[in-house]
């Protein structure tokens, strides 16, 4: 068998919108299909509304335990705004998916700053493969908003070698058990929706 | 110490600090104690989940640290954690315990933060190490974090030492899989060892012990070359590396056919290995983050370095890209070029998404009287110092742990006296701001100053009941132990009445009016006072009221409500191309700020509907 290259995954949004459980999620996938994995975050001051990055990588042999900019195959963003601002850490064939979602950074809310116009148009003319999902409607529409990050997990799931029961098989444990439905339902939405066309998908 | 680290079949993802709390547990350590500071906060959090240990939460890492060398010196293995700076709180007790050693192991472990995502500075604690003449240990990854951590405690018992475990950032924040193992315990003690020349320090006993210390760092720098944690690892004999920690990873993937000395001791160092690596390379490159400290001690050992800090910066995080780009300009072959590529153009004017302080904090209230009255804040270290950042702008100065209050003392003392009947003038007046936590960790002391030394600062202390920066986590002002236990409560007025304090308020941080009365009243007068703002952390106690809503038919897109700086609030253009605010219910905690600056009254609670109401 040969090595299994090292893929790169940055997850990127605001603090408070799971990113971290979904970071989670995609180690035990890795982990549980017989992958050496690294993952890594920043806590502490990053939280608090602020940017918050989580570096994801698996391969048969990990050593670095963050992702280089210019490396990423996968950029997961669970906020627009935050999938246009790390494009350029992926590499030339590398994915963006992104969330329409809007959520103003502080100095937007202040009036200090604006929010740029038709985020969705300037990510398309930064990146050429390009994703978008409504992951906070799927999961609504599954039951609870709180489900946008499993919701994201379920959109990007067919980019990488894992199958659907993988993934649901984790999730049932990563949740709160109540919960668990609600999730994995959030997750096939977000999963079907891969293949739903990018352009009638507008961030608000 | 060269023993065999046993595991069983289980293996976990961990982070790096929930290994070094494996670690600990399955060493058998008795005792652990720290103050949270990322990033080495998880370390204590996840041990007190395992049983047998006792685990606390103390008020500064000077508290920890000497918990840390009574437990060991009365036989329990100790460990204590805390950030980098949280080492120069701790520097006096730990360097004494150079000298004096232990009975059962102690290992403290030093999260360092380069890049500083949470810190005031970015220093290289492997310095402590020289200067207290204790072995270093530096993991890797999570499972050498585990692996080193229970090997640090026969090390440490080994050459009666407390050892220096230094993570950084990614290695506390990164997770990656680990084998786990059993604890082992040992029986302890029915009484302390009594042992007046080695564990009292007057000038008679530490001369002695000085000499101990000196020749237990040359037996440490012997052990060194057979450590097993200094691993060769030949590949291209072209070039050799010597680096250690989270960088021996980004330097594998940068040149990923070199040949490698990994080192995971890295005090002392071992000259033998290093004078036999660089014999079998070509060309010999160090590759550390922040300081030459590996560097600068081999080219003492007169070992000659083809390359080393002059490749790379002694400022922030390093990476694989970063190391791969500073050995390029050394011209080093085998480099992986995908690290090389040309990045396309950063997205240009996008707006910052700094922290910010949550809907309903209660800081809000405070540094927007605050910046009303144009005084100079000296802060602290919290999630308050987030009151220098628009749209308040009212933190001036924040150095250190409970510096805000002597500070504004110092600063105090020396700016001209008001003219006895000139109007004040608000902006030379001084007024120190300080969480509670913080104000357990080191502002009491400052306190103590301001009020010996007939100080006239006025000092708020922002009481949220929690060590909210770091996640909420519980305090001597709390009620609750780290175990969950519940315990006697610092009674804060009380306390600083103790102290002397004459002028005591307690205030609402909600109520605006009230705020900028009682601070106004505070600033007038010519005597030390202290006003504490009480309301729980509405993240960690999960404070929500009824949510305010604005009537668009009132506002007048003034954006005075905007001064509040809270996330819940948008500034929108409605269809008549008018400039509005509205609230995002889902976001608004209630608190009721903002309503309180629209001077068109146009924000409020809607009434509750009909028949719901109690």
């Amino acid at each position: 068998m040969t090595a299994r290259p090292t893929t790169n995954v940055l997850l990127t949004g605001v603090g408070g919108q799971g990113v971290v459980l979904a970071s989670y999620v995609l180690s035990q996938v890795a982990m549980s299909e017989g992958y050496d994995v690294k993952q890594s975050e920043v806590h502490g001051m990053a939280q608090r509304g602020g940017s918050v990055t989580s570096h994801f990588r698996f391969g048969d042999k990990v050593w670095s335990p963050l992702v280089s900019p210019g490396t990423a195959d996968l950029l997961m963003a669970f906020e627009a705004l935050e999938g246009l601002r790390y494009v350029n850490w992926l590499k030339p064939n590398g994915v963006l998916v992104y969330n329409a979602l809007r959520i103003n950074p502080s100095p937007v809310s202040a009036g200090l700053a604006t929010y740029p116009e038709d985020v969705d148009s300037l990510i398309r003319a930064a990146w050429p493969t390009v994703k978008c999902v409504n992951a906070n409607e799927l999961a609504a529409q599954a039951g609870t908003v709180k489900a946008a990050n499993v919701a994201m997990l379920g959109a990007i799931s067919a980019t990488l070698p894992f199958a659907p029961e993988i993934w649901e098989a984790v999730i049932r444990k990563a949740v709160p058990p109540k919960t668990i439905d609600v999730n994995l339902e959030a997750f096939r939405l977000g999963a079907a929706s891969a293949s739903a066309p990018a352009a009638e998908c507008k961030t608000r | 110490m060269a023993n065999k680290i046993e595991t069983t079949d289980a293996v976990e993802i961990l982070s790096g600090n929930e290994a070094i709390a494996r670690g600990a547990w399955e060493a058998g350590v008795k005792l652990a104690a720290a103050y949270p500071g990322t990033p080495s906060t998880e370390i204590l959090e996840a041990l007190a989940h395992y049983d047998d240990v006792y685990c606390e939460w103390s008020p500064n890492e000077k508290v920890a640290m000497e918990v840390g060398i009574g437990a060991s010196m009365g036989g329990g293995r100790a460990l204590v954690c805390m950030k980098h700076v949280g080492l120069n709180v701790a520097a006096d007790p730990f360097f004494s315990s150079s000298y004096v050693g232990l009975e059962a192991g102690m290992v403290v472990v030093s999260a360092d933060d380069p890049g500083m995502h949470s810190s005031q500075d970015e220093q290289d604690n492997r310095n402590y190490a020289k200067f207290a003449r204790v072995p270093l240990l530096e993991p890797a990854d999570s499972a050498e974090a585990r692996e080193f951590m229970i090997s640090a405690y026969e090390l440490s018992e080994q050459f009666d030492t407390p050892v220096l475990f230094r993570t950084t950032t990614r290695t506390s924040h990164s997770k990656s899989i680990v084998a786990l193992g059993e604890r082992t315990t040992a029986e302890p003690l029915a009484k302390a060892r009594r042992d007046w020349n080695k564990y009292l320090m007057m000038p008679v006993n530490a001369i002695a012990r000085h000499v101990v210390v000196e020749q237990r760092a040359v037996d440490l720098a012997d052990y060194a070359e057979t450590c097993p944690f200094n691993r060769v690892e030949m590949g291209d004999t072209r070039v050799g590396i010597i680096t250690s920690g989270a960088i021996y990873g980004y330097a594998r993937e940068a040149v990923p056919e070199a040949s490698f000395l990994k080192l995971g001791m890295t005090y002392p160092l071992p000259k033998k290995l290093i004078a036999d690596f660089r014999s079998k390379v070509d060309k010999l490159y160090v590759v550390e983050e922040l300081d030459p400290f590996l560097e600068e001690a081999i080219r003492l050992m007169g070992v000659e370095i083809d390359g080393g800090k002059e490749l790379n910066t002694l400022q922030g995080e390093l990476n694989a890209r970063s190391v791969a780009a500073s050995l390029a300009r050394a011209d080093v072959p085998g480099i992986n070029q995908e690290l090389l590529s040309e990045l396309g153009p950063e997205p240009s004017d996008l707006p910052s998404r700094p922290p910010t302080f949550c809907p309903g904090c209660s800081h809000r209230g405070i540094f927007t009287v605050l910046k009303k009255l144009r005084v100079f804040v000296s802060g602290d270290i919290g999630c308050y110092t987030m009151g220098a950042l628009p749209p308040f702008n009212s933190v001036h100065c924040s150095t250190c742990m409970g510096a805000s209050i002597s500070m504004a003392h110092g600063m105090a003392k020396v700016l001209a006296p008001p003219a006895d009947d000139a109007k004040p003038d608000l902006r030379s007046k001084v007024v120190g701001v300080i969480g509670d936590s913080t104000f357990f960790h080191s502002g009491v002391t400052s306190l103590m100053d301001v009020i010996y030394n007939g100080g006239r600062t006025v000092n708020i202390i922002v009481d949220n009941s929690t060590t909210a920066m770091t996640g909420g986590q519980e305090n001597p002002g709390s009620g609750k132990t780290l175990l969950g236990d519940p315990s006697a409560t610092v009674d804060i007025p009380a306390l600083c009445k103790a102290l002397g304090v004459k002028r005591i308020a307690t205030i609402d941080p909600y109520d605006l009016e009230e705020v900028e009365r009682v601070l106004r009243e505070e600033l007038a007068v010519d005597e030390p006072s202290v006003v504490i703002a009480k309301a729980p952390c509405v993240l960690q106690f999960k404070v929500r009221k009824p949510v305010y809503q604005v009537d668009a038919g009132l506002c007048t897109g003034c954006k005075r409500c905007l001064q509040a700086g809270c996330g819940a609030l948008n500034l929108y253009i409605d269809e008549g191309g008018e400039r509005k605010v509205e609230i995002n219910p889902f976001d608004c905690a209630g608190c009721g700020v903002c309503s309180q600056l629209c001077p068109q009254d146009a924000i409020a609670r809607p009434a509750p509907a009909e028949g719901k109401g109690s």
